[in-house]
């Protein structure tokens, strides 16, 4: 009986819920959740604030910040390059999200087959991501320069090369990473659930796109997600492989960077000069507001087809 | 719920005489320095200097590097921290622009009163020294005379551009045999590639600007000498081991340490690389430095190309105890015995009263063409407008031309050389 009692009190988690202790929790949580707030306010809300406010400012350091106005979001939305980099962000993010989520589905597809050395090749797979961006974007410019020089021609020679250089680069790195989170999503679809497909005579197919994946809905979704903010935040690799060129200067001499994305476009007006500072900073709010915007909706829009379990 | 505020206001408590010790400190009576140095090359020897500076007199000197070319990133870094640099580089129009108005008038300082020129300054227009030249530089075409000689060669047999182009394509032509190439590396990565957009780019904007008087910086260009910036880097490019293709993966160590190797007898750079070539292991007596020819009418009177872009400049906005330390460890810099031994080791002749006789060999190069009576030829690229991404674009340009030397290829470059200069002239001012 005593046995028994004791089970029943674990089950029902009623010695958490108890009064006594439940309400010195409730008296603490403020104190704990503190640190981790103040480090939150130090490391996010307050610089975030400082940025939109020096958006509307000239200024060469935080420092010595004059008000100005929505000049520099004029500034901003009249120069080509950031339009430019917009597109080139926003084909790149498409192509790569297709290219990398396919690739990683299958793979972990493939992983979950009961195959044999499955352990050895997820370890592998998953390797790439391990190497940080700058470093990456340095080597696989030298892999691409040594194969294109093959032909006579090297990665910053034309737009096409950078992107789709950048395309590999990206996948191979990125691809391992979504890989784990579609195996774990992969296993967790229920094996009665499969088996009832095939004994009512699903093949592989049918039972792929009516069973596994409406259930793996979730992982679709977050995949997708840090796919999308991923591609429109990338930066390193896209600074370290091409560094936006090749420059193209038109003949009333301005200028196109080819393969220049979103953030690094904003890094390199910063560089300008102080003139140009706060235009970069105008940039970075329109690129946070873009990013944000783009991930809620692909958020909301993904969530709609999961299916509950 | 008292227990909890009790906590709260302790450790408020805590934080606040944190915050007090903390201050404290900060206005401690003797300041510090903190040099935001631009030469990577100088690194160590700032390092051992400010360390010798310290033990001798107490007061902290800290040396910080930017990395090669990314120095006007890490000033605006540097700068928006509290700790900022109280002394740092200011070169050039861009620099003044940007800097200006953290730059400390030098008038009245002691240092000031130890320099021999004021040609090296930098001054605002109300006459305020806003940044001291603390040296001077020429760079040109460094010769390994040792390997011109096994060639068949000697210096005096380059006078012009047409001497220089025989001579390097012979040497290209029996490369095998010899050994070694002509010309080092011309990489355009960017670790090198300002040795193209900024001193071979040099040449044609020097002779443009002395055709057309030009002092100030200019808001357009002609772009009148550019055939002879093609002829200059073809010669180059053409007479190198490296592949025409490649030079965007083309850095600044594989085209120096190709010299070192003695697998090039030309080098294109400045005085600034001497030290290092020495260290490598090159004899001093078998390194010259010889003017860029490129094909300019009357060329074999030109001299090398002097100037400087190594102005120091004191943080205005620094405390005055700082402001006070960091003069004060200038005016060590250039008048103590350590100092002057270091920055005639580094720099060579600098313009102070107590600077030290140089065995930097291409100075006295410099000196000899000066003497000579040939012209300097000044550096006429310190006018360029927002200098970084014009530089960018002809390095691209250059990139694409040189894969595939055509001359619709090098309508791109001069493109990206004059109609390039203007959009920049705009973009800065804008």
């Amino acid at each position: 009986m005593r046995k028994n009692d004791l089970r029943k009190k674990k089950k029902d988690n009623s010695d958490v819920n108890s009064v006594l202790l439940r309400r010195s929790i409730q008296k603490w949580t403020p104190l704990f959740i503190l640190p981790t707030f103040f480090c939150f306010i130090i490391g996010f809300i307050w610089p975030f604030l400082q940025g939109i406010y020096l958006s509307f400012c000239n200024f060469n350091t935080p420092k010595d910040a004059k008000w100005v106005g929505i000049t520099n979001y004029v500034k901003a939305f009249s120069d080509p390059g950031f339009g430019k980099a917009f597109w080139n962000t926003a084909a790149f993010a498409a192509v790569s999200i297709v290219v990398i989520n396919v690739l990683a589905f299958a793979i972990a597809f493939a992983l979950t087959q009961h195959m044999k050395g499955a352990n050895v090749f997820r370890t592998v797979f998953f390797m790439p991501n391990l190497i940080g961006g700058v470093v990456l974007g340095y080597i696989w410019q030298m892999i691409f320069d040594a194969i294109l020089k093959q032909y006579n021609t090297y990665i910053t020679a034309n737009a096409t090369y950078g992107f789709w250089g950048l395309v590999i680069l990206v996948a191979w790195q990125q691809i391992g990473y979504m890989m784990i989170i579609y195996i774990a999503g992969l296993q967790a679809v229920s094996g009665d659930m499969l088996e009832a497909a095939k004994i009512d005579g699903a093949d592989g197919w049918k039972t792929l796109f009516h069973v596994t994946i409406p259930n793996i809905m979730p992982t679709i979704t977050i995949c997708t997600f840090l796919t999308l903010t991923n591609s429109f935040k990338l930066f390193d690799q896209n600074m370290a492989l091409t560094g936006g060129n090749p420059i193209v200067t038109m003949a009333d001499g301005s200028k196109l960077k080819m393969t220049e994305m979103l953030a690094l476009n904003i890094y390199s007006t910063y560089n300008i000069n102080k003139n140009w500072h706060g235009v970069a900073q105008a940039k970075a709010v329109v690129f946070f507001i873009l990013v944000a915007v783009l991930a809620i909706a692909q958020l909301s829009a993904t969530r709609n087809k999961e299916v509950q379990q | 719920m008292k227990k909890f505020f009790a906590m709260l206001l302790a450790l408020a408590m805590v934080l606040s005489l944190a915050a007090c010790g903390e201050k404290k400190d900060d206005t401690a009576e003797t300041g510090s320095v903190y040099y935001l140095n631009f030469k990577p090359e100088a690194d160590q020897a700032w390092q051992d200097l400010a360390k010798l500076y310290t033990e001798k007199t107490g007061v902290e000197v800290k040396v910080e590097t930017a990395a090669s070319g990314t120095y006007s990133e890490t000033l605006t870094a540097e700068m928006g921290k509290s700790a900022m640099p109280t002394l740092f580089q200011c070169g050039n129009a861009q620099g003044l622009l940007d800097w200006g108005d953290y730059c400390l008038d030098f008038t009245g300082s002691k240092v000031l009163g130890e320099m021999t020129t004021s040609d090296f300054n930098l001054t605002d227009d109300n006459g305020a020294v806003k940044a001291i030249g603390y040296c001077y530089e020429a760079f040109g075409i460094i010769v390994n005379k040792a390997l011109l000689a096994e060639a068949g060669y000697e210096l005096a047999d380059i006078k012009d551009f047409a001497s220089l182009k025989e001579i390097a394509e012979d040497i290209h032509a029996r490369k095998d045999a010899l050994g070694f190439d002509a010309f080092s590396s011309a990489g355009l990565d960017g670790s090198s590639s300002w040795r193209f957009s900024g001193h071979l780019a040099n040449m044609p904007l020097y002779y443009e600007f002395r055709d057309d008087n030009v002092t100030k910086q200019p808001a357009e260009i002609t772009g009148a000498y550019l055939d002879n910036y093609r002829n200059i880097w073809d010669l180059y490019i053409n007479n190198a081991s490296m592949d025409k293709t490649s030079l965007t993966s083309g850095t600044g160590d594989m085209s120096t340490g190709e010299f070192k190797a003695g697998k090039a007898v030309f080098y294109q750079n400045g005085t600034w690389e001497y030290a290092g070539l020495v260290e490598a292991g090159l004899k001093a007596e078998d390194l010259a430095m010889i003017p860029i020819y490129c094909g300019v009418e009357g060329e074999e009177k030109a001299g090398l190309a002097c100037g400087t872009e190594n102005c120091w400049a004191v943080n205005a906005k620094a405390s005055e105890a700082d402001i006070q330390a960091t003069l004060d460890f200038l005016y060590w810099v250039v008048t103590s015995e350590e100092g002057t031994k270091m920055m005639a080791e580094q720099f060579g002749p600098i313009p102070f009263k107590a600077a030290k006789e140089s065995e930097n060999v291409f100075f006295n190069d410099a000196n000899a063409y000066m003497a000579n009576g040939n012209y300097t030829v000044t550096w006429a690229f310190n006018h360029t407008p927002n200098v970084d991404a014009w530089r960018a674009g002809v390095v691209s340009a250059l990139a694409a031309y040189s894969a595939d030397q055509t001359d619709a290829n090098w309508e791109g470059v001069k493109t990206a050389f004059v109609a390039g200069w203007a959009n920049e002239y705009k973009t800065q001012n804008g």
